[in-house]
């Protein structure tokens, strides 16, 4: 099962390889990876979707928790929680096509952030569900490149 | 008064009251170098080798109870003190390792003697840091000695780049350390105990399965007031001898791969199992589904992702080992159910059951009379150093043959290379044991193999005047690997053959020290008793058994009731 963990770090230089070597060197996947500054400038956010079994998923918390500059590890999953994507995608644009392009990014609220001659750039974000239809209806078009970002994720506010 | 950066590294191991370090220098450590020969506080030994100073250190840490401190130049000092970092990394051994680094402008260039060491010593050490401002040098250190010895102990590694070694600075006040992220639990919970003492209380068939965390959390007197009181027997791990006399009664020694039959049966038929302070290694487990199948398992250890991480686990403890047994033997002290004598007459069955498979197949060995068996050389070891030595082991067979035939009584008077096994860390680590316990003897039990990989520390031993003692079991032989071969590799002895080795008394001769040779059993306890009565290093050379294998042994893989007997 696919599981979104989110982890405070200490914005300290080697951080981030201190991570992504414990995932590499104990044999733990990343799909995605997306980090960056919080509120406070010493601490940095690293959200990363990752799957696996319950017993590994627990590994993966416990060995993150045991990195001495991480100051939380939060498994999304076990919270209501929104998760969010973006993804860049240049598609053909000719004649014939500029419209239907226009109107498909209307109907995913995406935007088109570059225009040129034959093609634009659109700018989609959701959850990975819903970048992945706008793909897919997009590619009998024409793409011809795709940037994606990692997840990022965050907890609901309590309803009570 | 300003400080250079390497005044105030000297200052800063004065003040964690640091009397030993073991290192060799080089180029960007002549700062240090040059204050340590002016400083006669902090004694230097000088190793042949960097991988010998981390052994060193990490023996002499293990032995004292205290940090062991390394001091080794960049580049291929520090590439050479890779090995000694992920031994006691993986055995959780409480070491601060400093290494010389090129000046903070030169990082990155690919400059002479240049590694990125904290980045080859990431996956191995607890924590380690690069120094680039003089000014976080003394704060650096200190939460390097905090983090090296709390918790679950391990080797941090602080890099020192040339420039930060000359900067000048003021050397801070000493301030309580708090770190944001690292807060170890030490203290049980309080429901987790209650549910592990009514497991206790509950067991017919219980075993504590005592390991390495014992002897570092100082807890063999309360894991011993426990499986007194409890009447039940205790094995141990590799890493855990001497955490429970290895003579007492309740004592039924090893466990795993080449532990004693009894041991296995013991932990495969259990009702019980009380793991304190082990990891569930392969090596003990064997195949982990058929591990402790009837038990339910408590888990005591101060490392939360060691619990649940092989083998899954009924009752997890997060603490460390002292706390949670003093509060476990709270318990039993103040609680109406508890009965001893009730308790002891619960597990007469099971103690009887335990009495047939000792008396079944004992740990023993066809002796013989005109060729020397390892294990009586072991043996004889015990009996003339009355149990009392301090023993350090390499790898190989001759260590399973000591953790079975050196009944080890008291915590730390054994050091080996557990997890990683190194062969090459008993003589370095006999040095720092010796350098730590002076007025002990002290003994290397080694391999023909395995003494090879450090040999050169021979000088340090008479730089230092170390009455250091090895003895080794000289088969000729890589026998451990020579032993899989046998069993399953249809005896194609593939490079195990030692077929060129050095006369080991004149090696010992060559530098000053003594040797000696016994080639029958009669010689045996002779050259132990010489060795013995001189105050030099000494190498005992046993010509032994070219082909004797260790037993029990669980084939790898396999389960830990499918064993080889002798």
């Amino acid at each position: 099962m696919k599981h979104t963990i989110s982890v405070l770090l200490q914005n300290k230089p080697g951080v981030l390889s201190r991570v992504t070597g414990l995932f590499s060197g104990r044999g733990f996947n990343i799909e995605s990876l997306s980090v960056a500054q919080t509120l406070e400038p010493d601490v940095s956010c690293l959200t990363l979707v990752t799957s696996g079994e319950d017993t590994i998923i627990e590994q993966i918390t416990k060995q993150l928790h045991k990195l001495i500059d991480v100051i939380k590890v939060t498994d999304m999953c076990e919270h209501d929680n929104v998760e969010r994507e973006m993804a860049l995608i240049r598609v053909k644009a000719e004649a014939h096509t500029r419209a239907e392009v226009l109107r498909i990014i209307d109907i995913f609220r995406g935007k088109v952030i570059d225009v040129g001659p034959k093609s634009y750039v659109v700018e989609v974000t959701g959850k990975a569900s819903k970048l992945q239809a706008v793909i897919d209806i997009l590619r009998p078009i024409g793409i011809q490149e795709i940037v994606r970002s990692g997840t990022i994720a965050m907890t609901r506010a309590q309803k009570s | 008064m300003k400080l250079t950066g390497a005044q105030a590294f000297i200052k800063c191991l004065e003040e964690h009251g640091v009397e030993v370090i073991f290192g060799y220098p080089g180029g960007a450590l002549i700062d240090v170098y040059d204050e340590l020969m002016k400083n006669d506080k902090v004694h230097h030994v000088l190793t042949r080798h960097e991988q010998a100073a981390v052994h060193a250190a990490d023996a002499y840490g293990r032995v004292k109870g205290e940090v062991g401190v390394a001091l080794v130049t960049s580049g291929p000092g520090a590439t050479n003190a890779v090995t000694g970092i992920a031994s006691a990394y993986m055995d959780s051994i409480p070491l601060v390792v400093f290494t010389g680094q090129v000046p903070t402008k030169l990082i990155g260039n690919d400059a002479f003697q240049e590694v990125d060491i904290v980045g080859i010593t990431r996956p191995i050490t607890k924590h380690n840091y690069l120094v680039k401002d003089a000014e976080e040098l003394v704060p650096i250190i200190r939460e390097a000695f905090h983090l090296a010895k709390t918790g679950r102990p391990g080797p941090v590694l602080v890099d020192l780049p040339k420039d930060v070694l000359a900067t000048r600075i003021t050397y801070p006040e000493v301030k309580p350390i708090t770190m944001r992220t690292y807060k170890p639990t030490y203290e049980p919970h309080p429901g987790q105990v209650e549910k592990a003492c009514q497991a206790m209380l509950k067991a017919k068939k219980p075993v504590i399965y005592a390991g390495g965390g014992v002897i570092l959390s100082n807890s063999n007197e309360e894991l011993t007031e426990l499986a007194r009181r409890l009447d039940c027997p205790v094995t141990m791990t590799l890493m855990g001898l001497g955490g429970f006399p290895g003579t007492d009664p309740l004592s039924m020694g090893m466990l795993g791969m080449h532990g004693t039959y009894y041991a296995n049966m013991a932990v495969a038929n259990c009702d019980l199992l009380i793991a304190v302070g082990a990891r569930f290694d392969d090596r003990v487990t064997g195949r982990v589904d058929a591990f402790a199948p009837h038990a339910e398992i408590i888990h005591i250890d101060v490392d939360p992702s060691s619990i649940s991480k092989n083998v899954r686990v009924d009752i997890p403890i997060v603490a460390d080992c002292k706390h949670a047994l003093v509060a476990i033997n709270a318990w039993f002290a103040r609680s109406k159910d508890f009965n001893a004598k009730e308790c002891a007459e619960k597990h007469r069955s099971w103690h009887e059951q335990i009495r047939e498979w000792k008396n079944k197949h004992p740990l023993g060995y066809v002796e013989e009379t005109d060729i020397i068996k390892p294990q009586f050389v072991i043996q004889k070891l015990h009996e003339l150093t009355g149990g009392d030595a301090i023993i350090t082991t390499e790898v190989g067979q001759h260590q399973m043959w000591t953790a079975q035939f050196y009944h080890f009584n008291k915590p730390r008077q054994w050091a080996t290379s557990g997890g990683l096994g190194v062969m090459g860390y008993g003589f370095p680590a006999a040095i720092g044991a010796q350098m730590a316990a002076p007025d002990k003897v002290v003994i290397d039990i080694a391999g023909d193999g395995s003494i090879q990989m450090n040999i050169q520390e021979l000088a340090t031993c008479r730089q230092e005047k170390l009455p250091v003692k090895v003895a080794i079991l000289n088969n000729g032989y890589l026998g451990m690997v020579r032993q899989w071969q046998e069993l399953f590799y249809n005896k194609q002895y593939s490079s195990t053959v030692m077929e060129v080795a050095p006369d080991f008394v004149k090696v010992a001769e060559a530098y000053g020290a003594v040797g000696l040779r016994a080639t029958k059993p009669s010689e045996v306890e002779p050259v132990i008793r010489e060795a013995l009565k001189i105050n030099n290093t000494v190498f005992m050379d046993f010509v032994i058994a070219r082909e004797e294998g260790v037993y029990p042994m669980v084939p790898a893989g396999k389960a830990t009731t499918e064993m080889l007997l002798v």
